[in-house]
């Protein structure tokens, strides 16, 4: 890979570090009157997820990180693997339950996902920000609230749990926001 | 049309009124104590040899020469002033832009307005007294009354007390390996592993571990530097370890820097071509040394302490701003 130069960081430059491919967030240049200049350079690292601090000696290099991002639809999982395919050359792709993470709930038939691919294998998947699931197990609500105040645990076909509001029942299909976790709506017929 | 265009000042039409004013303040202190304004030239045909500055370069086409010749943005006007004062100027100051090439950011604008001043006949502690005088009104008028304005004084620390105090290291006797150590233990194992030089070790712990804690919340003075980090101040008589040079911090950020300065052109020459030594082992161009202003120094210069003072930086403190760019009608973004 080519290396790139502190003065090259910016947001979403992709960088290797500790063998580990990062991402920048952000880069701010520290420089006294006399003297060395450094870039403090905020890094998240994009296998274990850490945000780290790391400073540089300004003009040092280091090696980028072939890391890229692609859209493409969910298939199946066999179990070990979930397979994903790129709608446009019907190109499939795995990826392991450690790409996945937490994402696994979210993951829905046909639904297109961004996948992070690291010289060309997936480190982690992106459910899109909304999802429509079917509730299979909650309590039968209380009649007559429709505020939607207090709410209730629905665990949802994948496995999910999110909280519902009280009127919501078991069978139905309910939206639910992917990156908080949260119950937005019943889903449109 | 470029739909992007952004045509609007950085700073707010109420923020250039008060950086005026805040101007119009400077140049008044230094009336009242007759002191002499002057201007120096932005372009000269020598530079810094410091390695850790880079000036800007343009080319001079002169219609009654035959061959066009290079000319450096100043990044200071010291030289230039200093040639002033060997002339018998006596005491002189100067408001003026300094450009500095490769410096962007948060702090730091690549063309930026610099107040420098010196004073014939003080050393480093008188003129930190007087850059105490200077800046308190600024950054505290509005928050103190007069009489507790004249009562407060500005905190000052030595290099190695500041060391000490903060990371319990001497700088003064620790060794590379000392450094390098402390370094590791501070998260930078790997930029310290590499390095080989001292002081940029040093500038990494005193920039990133002690200006942010002993200015956080009141200003404060650094005096006594390295002798290695002297840049043109001398070397104090008392301590040959370190320099008699001086620097003002507050909130982390780097306010003024002072020197009892150099007279001696010998050692001056001397310590540029050190400069261009380290610069040749880094693999940076070399600069022709400033002979009109060694020249000066051995024509006399006579016994004083310099200093300089980012302005934008004042200003930005003064008023509670944390980025340079809103107190400058455009920053370089958008010049």
């Amino acid at each position: 890979m080519a290396n790139i130069s502190t003065n090259e960081f910016k947001a979403g430059v992709k960088i290797m570090l500790d063998g580990e491919p990062c991402n920048i967030l952000e880069n701010e240049f520290v420089k006294p009157g006399k003297g060395q200049a450094f870039n403090r350079v905020r890094i998240r690292k994009l296998i274990s997820g850490k945000v780290i601090e790391k400073t540089f000696k300004s003009g040092d290099t280091v090696e980028t990180a072939d890391v890229m991002d692609t859209d493409l639809a969910y298939l199946y999982t066999d179990g070990e693997f979930w397979h994903f395919m790129n709608n446009d050359t019907f190109e499939q792709i795995a990826a392991d339950a450690k790409a996945l993470g937490d994402n696994v709930k979210w993951l829905v038939e046909n639904n297109l996902c961004t996948i992070t691919l690291w010289n060309g294998t997936p480190i982690a998947v992106s459910p899109p920000n909304f999802v429509e699931l079917e509730i299979t197990e909650t309590d039968p609500g209380v009649k007559g609230d429709t505020a939607g105040t207090g709410g209730k645990p629905a665990t949802l076909s994948t496995g999910a749990v999110v909280r519902v509001p009280l009127f919501v029942q078991q069978g139905e299909v309910v939206r639910v926001d992917t990156r908080s976790g949260e119950y937005v709506s019943r889903a449109q017929k | 049309m470029q739909t992007s265009a952004d045509w609007r000042p950085s700073a707010s039409m109420a923020t250039l009124v008060q950086r005026a004013k805040l101007i119009q303040q400077i140049r008044q202190f230094f009336y009242a104590r007759q002191v002499l304004e002057v201007e120096t030239p932005a372009l000269s045909h020598a530079s810094v040899t410091d390695v850790h500055m880079r000036a800007f370069a343009t080319t001079f086409h002169n219609p009654l020469a035959a061959k066009a010749r290079s000319l450096y943005l100043q990044t200071s006007p010291e030289f230039a002033m200093k040639r002033l004062l060997c002339a018998g100027s006596g005491a002189i100051f100067q408001l003026s832009k300094a450009y500095r090439n490769e410096e962007a950011g948060r702090w730091h604008n690549p063309e930026f307005t610099m107040l420098e001043w010196y004073r014939p006949g003080f050393d480093h502690l008188q003129l930190m007294e007087e850059v105490a005088d200077l800046v308190k009104p600024i950054l505290f008028a509005t928050a103190m009354a007069a009489t507790e304005l004249s009562a407060t004084t500005i905190h000052s620390l030595s290099y190695q007390d500041a060391f000490l105090q903060v990371l319990a290291l001497d700088p003064l006797s620790a060794t590379l390996h000392d450094l390098r150590e402390h370094c590791a233990n501070l998260g930078y194992a790997e930029l310290a592993a590499a390095e080989c030089n001292k002081d940029v070790l040093l500038n990494l712990l005193f920039s990133q571990h002690i200006e942010p804690v002993i200015s956080a919340d009141a200003p404060c003075f650094v005096y006594h530097f390295p002798a290695s980090q002297a840049a043109l101040a001398r070397i104090s008589p008392h301590d040959p370890r370190v320099a008699e040079r001086f620097e003002l911090y507050y909130r982390g950020v780097e306010l003024a820097n002072g020197f009892h300065e150099l007279s001696n052109a010998q050692e001056q020459r001397q310590r540029f071509i050190a400069d261009n030594l380290q610069r040749q082992a880094m693999g940076l161009p070399t600069i022709a040394l400033d002979e009109n202003f060694l020249a000066a120094l051995d024509a006399g210069l006579p016994p004083c302490a310099g200093v300089a003072l980012g302005v934008d930086r004042l200003i930005m403190l003064a008023l509670g701003f944390n980025n340079i760019a809103e107190v400058l009608s455009f920053s370089h973004q958008h010049a």
